[in-house]
Formats: C-alpha cells, structure tokens, sequence
C-alpha cells in the first residue's frame, strides 16, 4: 500500500464559510480519537466519485491536541478536475470517508524566536493550526494575510477578535500590499518566515528574502498544487509491463493507479518528492509541475513526479 | 507472559546473562551467511510471537538491571542525556508514545491513566507510580524524555527534521557502541555518519535518509546493526574507552566463549505527532558466542559471515586484531553444511552439528 495510514472517518459538519470556501469536520467512525499532529500537516482525502477515485490533500486546520475532531477548508475551484466541486457538491453531514493520517511537509522550526506568518486566500488554514499549537506554548507568532476581498476572507474575524495585536488584514480590491521589504527589515533576530498561498505570492516572497539577505532555512513555504488537466497521453509502464493512457482530466499518478499498479505517492502535490519516477525511454516534451526536482533534473529526461506533471508526444516509458 | 527478570551487573563481576528464552528469541542479525552495509529497513509492525519484533518497545528480563545501570552512567556522567530547548515538545511525544505503547502492550506490568491533561502512569518492575500533568515540564522530576528514558531500556536519539535532513537536538546514550551525544549533539545525519566506512561511497546514507525523512505518523520502522564486545558491557562509550578499550586484550582461546559477545541493535524509527520530529530508539541485545552456539544455524553461519567480513569493517567495529582467535573457536561450529534463509534459528529443521 502506498501513501500514509488511512482512518475511517465520518462527516459530522459542513459550514458555508462565504461564497467560495467550505468547512467539514470530520470524527472517527469507530468512536476512537483521532492522532495528534503538528501544526502545518495535512491530509489526504479520498473521494470516490462513481469509478473515479481522486486523493486531495487538505492542510488540517484545527487544533492539533484536540483529538476528538479533525476540520480542513476546502475552497471550490471551478476550473479545476473536480475534487474540490466534489466536496462542495456531493458530501453531507453523516457520510463515510477515508482520510490518511496526518503528514507534515510544513512544519513549524521550532528553534525560531519569532514566526512571521504570510498568508494569500485559502493558504491560511495551515496557519490556523499553527496558531494554535503555538499559542498553548507561549509561542512568538504575527501574521500577515491577504484576501481578495472582505467578503472572502475566510477566517479573518475570528483571527481579528482573538488575536487583534498579531493579526494584520490585507484587502487586495482595497490596494492594501504587505509592505514585504519593511517587514522583513523590522524582525527580530531569529525569526523565520512561513509563506502559504498562490504560487506568485511565494515566488515574491522567496525572492524578496534572498535578495534582503535572508538565509534559505528561515523561509518555509507550502503549497499544493492540484494537477492541472491536459491532452491525454500514453504512457508505457515498464516493469508492469502494461500501457495505459492518462485522460484530459486525470493526473499521471491516478491513470497508473487506475490500472491496478501500486505506486508510492505521499502528498500527490508535488511536494514531498516519493512519488519520484524513472523515465525509461521518451519522444516528446515533459510538463513539468513540480517543486521537487530540480531545473537539471526537469532538463535531464530521465525523472517525472507523476502526481502533477504531464507528458506531450510519442512515446513515453517509465520505471514502474 | 510474566517476566521474570534478571539480578545481574553490566560491569566489574559481569553477572549479565541470558536465559534460554532470551536466547532463543536473540535478533540474530545475519539474514545469510555474508554481511555488507544496506538500506536494511523494513515497517515495524510486530514480528512472531515472543520475538523482540512483537511489540512497539520490547521489555525483557534485563529491563530492571539495564536501568539501574543506566542511572550509574548519568550519575557519574550528566551529559550522555541532552536536549537542546526546542527539543522539549519532542521529549513529551517521546513520552506519550512510550507510556501509551507500554501500557497497551504490558497491561501487567505498566498502567497509564489519563484524565485530562492529568497523567498517572505505573511502572510496577521499577516500582513507580507517578501523577504530573501532560505538557507541564514543572510537574516531573526530570525533561520529559529524560523522565521516560530512565525507564526505557535501549539509547535514544531525537532527531529534528528541517532543510531536509535530521538533526541529534536530543539523546539519551549510556548503551552506545562507541560514539558520542556529547560529540554529535547538533550535528545532521551525514555528519554524524562521517566516520563509518563504505557506506557513503555506496549512496547508502543519502537513500536512507530519503527514506527516514518520510517516515510518517502511524507507520514506523527498523532495522537491525551489530558489533562486537569483550564482557557483557552496556556502556562502551568513547568517553569510558580507557575503561573498556584494554578488556579487548584479555581474550583467551580459553575464554572466547563466555566472554566474546555478539553485540545487535535493534533500531526503531517513528515519527512524532506534535513536534514532527524523529525518534530512533536503538535497543541493544548482547549475547555470549557460548550461547550463540546453542543454535546449530548461527554456529555455521556466524562463522563465515566474521571470516569474510571485509578488513575495513571489521577495523570499524574494531575487532580486527581479536579476529584470528573468533575464528579458531568459531570453525568448530561450522561443518560446512547450507544453512536455511533469513534470521530465525530454526531449531526444528536446521540439523545439529555433524562434528
Ligand atoms: C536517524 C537515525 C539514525 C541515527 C541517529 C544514526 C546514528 C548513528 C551513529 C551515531 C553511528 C556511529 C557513527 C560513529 O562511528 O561515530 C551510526 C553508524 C551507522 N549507521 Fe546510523 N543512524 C541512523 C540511521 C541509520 C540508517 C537508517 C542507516 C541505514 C543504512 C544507518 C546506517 C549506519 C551504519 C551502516 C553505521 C555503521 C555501523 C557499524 O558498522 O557498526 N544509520 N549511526
Ligand atoms: S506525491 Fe508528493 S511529490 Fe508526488
């Protein structure tokens, strides 16, 4: 089996947060409680959708000592493969599902005097977790989320009311810009900088610390990338030895799931770096997606992260 | 089963010894007759029954001694356990995991009752019973993993994963086979290996280490490592190498047997929920070649896995010089017949000795 340890869980919440994003809580089926985690882990959740089965991760949001429940947020994406659409539009209050145990790739450093927090949209949910876990410790926390709008703004007045002094709002359709450059300038020494948000937002801030000195450790950042649809393509499986193709809107991962061969997978969003496969033999052009390989190695041909990259050509072969 | 635990010493008279149920469920460490570094991992999900493989953290008939000369170590040396300040959180879920796992796997002999965050824990062999409150470092006598180490047999390391790597923030080694917390305290997994020989060239570090920085929540993992030592001691730590170092030079032909042990780790790997930290447990088992010889199979096949053992490692586990003789009084245990595959004695279908 691949991937984390799986728990059988029941639906036993669903709240609207706004227009976009959706809240479900989910208990063990068994009565039992659920792990502890550490602030920052996620979890992937199956979703059986007739013979399509899609495994998204979720970052957990609650708090990470209470074992009673686990919640996430799940923002819909319309233009997206459907795993987000699926749990806003088929899941209810009492259904079964299965979730992995909980897996950190976005762990708080916990050698730092202060962590800065740096949010854009549905990127807070790790961060709700974390501010929790750091608050039962005493913990040095200040965050710094932007949202589209004030109607979007998932979570803002909670985080607005319980922690008014460490909580800094940014309304995009205001033209309120975190002022990156001063803020990182005004830390104390120690800190470490937490980026969780759309890939431009990270990108600016990865790049912005570099350029202000700031050594590569202090900077975490997390996102998930949800496989992005493409042309199909055919792929040769080398050591099950069977072909099969990847449909428009199934990700490489899932096409070699689907055909019965166990493959090792852990984040499915191009992350964590296990489901890490050999290319054989190709003709064609790789879509790289992924943030785990390298640029030599996306260059070399000879690796592919089957949970988010594609594939373009004639003949692909891979080690599998 | 009940246990019924030993009244034995790990140093001067040398009283350790094991039954002939200890001997028997020994994690012989040779799965065929030659030995080369490998990513030797497998999950740790039990084993056969009464094998040190069965449950989560394996107690056996030296627990109460292997403390007592666990507490003998830090009091003449407080530095063979520390924690480096973020590490604390790591300490708790070191605890919680061995409490939980203890008490759910010996029921007789350790009780955990949790209220709360109010925690009574019983450890009936060591004779405590102790109320604290759960994440409150004010309420034990000691850190958290300090605590629970006290009562644990086998070394740990707490390893904090960042950058991709693992870091020793934390230990408690009193049963090490020659290497030093104090030493590596801080160091990542590639430099504390440094020393060991042909393993880095053979990319075996940088595989495992891919492989431990996936470990995850629920599933954890092992392995197992060996050595060799002259007299049943625990403690052969650089910082007492004077002490043990020369008891290298008082083997005999004569007295091979008793005091020549074949010295296995049992190394566990498993990940911490609130501090996304690593914890490598790592249990030692110490085992006369007396003793060893009793199983037809591990008389054979101990034999030729020392004779063509490579000079390097050999060098390494620093029996080099005692080598010749090990083999003179191993020889008479090898007929030269095949033995079966993998570790398990196989007393029923492995023949005797046909010399
Ligand atoms: C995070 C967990 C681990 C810790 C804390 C650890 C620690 C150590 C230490 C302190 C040494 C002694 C080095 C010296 O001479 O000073 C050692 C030796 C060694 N380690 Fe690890 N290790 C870990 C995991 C592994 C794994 C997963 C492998 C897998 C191949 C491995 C392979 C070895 C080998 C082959 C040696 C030489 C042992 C001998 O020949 O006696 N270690 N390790
Ligand atoms: S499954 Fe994590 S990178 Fe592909």
């Amino acid at each position: 089996m691949s991937g984390a340890e799986k728990i059988a869980v029941t639906v036993t919440d669903i709240v609207p947060v706004n227009e976009l994003v959706t809240r479900f809580e989910f208990k063990r089926s068994d009565g039992g409680l659920l792990p502890t985690f550490s602030g920052g882990a996620h979890t992937v959740v199956e979703m059986r959708d007739g013979d399509i089965t899609r495994l998204n991760p979720y970052s957990l949001m609650s708090d990470p000592m209470d074992q009673t429940a686990y919640t996430i947020s799940v923002r819909r994406d319309d233009q997206g493969r459907g795993g987000s659409l699926f749990m806003h539009t088929k899941i209810a209050i009492g259904d079964e599902m299965v979730i992995s145990y909980p897996v950190n790739l976005f762990s708080l450093d916990l050698r730092a005097k202060k962590h800065l927090f740096l949010a854009g949209g549905i990127g807070i949910t790790p961060f709700l977790a974390q501010i929790k876990q750091l608050e039962r410790f005493n913990g040095h926390w200040e965050l710094h989320y932007a949202c589209r709008t004030q109607s979007l703004g998932s979570y803002v007045d909670e985080l607005t009311s319980q922690h008014p002094n460490e909580t800094h709002i940014y309304y995009d359709d205001q033209k309120q810009v975190i002022d990156l450059v001063r803020l990182l300038d005004g830390q104390p020494l120690g800190t470490h900088v937490y980026v969780c948000g759309p890939k431009g937002m990270i990108e600016w801030v990865r790049q912005t610390a570099a350029a202000e000195g700031w050594p590569r450790e202090a900077i975490h950042y997390e996102e998930f990338l949800a496989p992005q649809p493409g042309k199909p393509f055919e792929v040769k499986l080398a050591v099950s030895n069977k072909v099969i193709s990847v449909g428009e809107h199934e990700s490489l991962l899932e096409a070699i799931e689907r055909a019965g061969v166990d493959a090792p997978y852990l984040c499915r969003g191009g992350a964590c770096g296990q489901c890490e496969t050999n290319v054989i033999d190709y003709s064609g052009t790789f879509i790289h997606r992924d943030h785990w390989l390298d640029d030599a190695e996306h260059a070399s041909g000879q690796k592919i992260m089957p949970c988010v990259s594609r594939f373009e050509g004639k003949t692909l072969v891979l080690d599998r | 089963m009940t246990i019924q635990f030993n009244e034995e010493s790990f140093r001067d008279d040398y009283s350790f010894y094991n039954s002939e149920r200890a001997i028997k469920r020994f994690p012989f460490p040779f799965h065929e007759d030659s030995y080369m570094y490998s990513v030797n991992m497998e999950q740790h999900r039990g084993g056969p029954k009464d094998s040190v493989y069965e449950k989560r953290f394996d107690v056996d008939e030296h627990y109460i001694s292997e403390m007592r000369d666990r507490a003998i170590v830090l009091a003449e040396d407080p530095l063979r356990c520390q924690s480096l300040p973020h590490m604390t959180l790591a300490g708790w879920d070191l605890l919680e995991l061995i409490m939980v796992s203890k008490s759910e796997d010996y029921p007789d002999l350790f009780e955990l009752h949790r209220d709360g965050n109010t925690w009574r824990w019983i450890n009936k062999p060591l004779g405590i019973d102790d109320t604290f409150t759960f994440l409150d470092d004010a309420t034990l006598p000691y850190g958290p993993m300090e605590y629970i180490t006290r009562q644990a047999q086998g070394d740990f390391a707490v390893l904090d994963q960042r950058d991709d790597n693992l870091w020793m923030d934390a230990g408690m080694v009193t049963t090490q086979a020659d290497w030093s917390l104090d030493f590596d305290i801080g160091m990542n997994f590639f430099e504390w290996h440094a020393p060991v020989p042909l393993a880095h060239e053979k990319g075996i570090f940088v595989r495992a280490l891919k492989f431990l920085l996936n470990i995850q929540q629920g599933a954890p993992a092992r392995r197992l490592n060996w050595t060799m030592t002259v007299n049943p001691l625990l403690d052969t730590s650089p910082e007492n190498y004077h002490k043990w170092g020369i008891q290298k030079t008082t083997l005999t032909p004569e007295n091979i047997g008793a005091k020549q042990h074949l010295r296995v780790e049992l190394q566990t790997f498993f990940r911490l929920p609130r501090s996304n930290a690593l914890v490598f447990p790592i249990r030692c088992y110490l085992c006369s070649f007396q003793d060893l010889m009793t199983v037809p199979k591990w008389g054979r096949r101990l034999h030729r896995v020392v004779r063509d053992l490579p000079v390097e490692l050999a060098t390494y586990k620093g029996f080099i010089n005692n080598r010749p003789m090990m083999l003179d009084y191993l020889k008479n245990f090898d007929d030269g017949l095949p033995t079966s595959p993998g570790i398990w004695p196989d007393l029923e279908t492995e023949p005797p000795l046909q010399k």
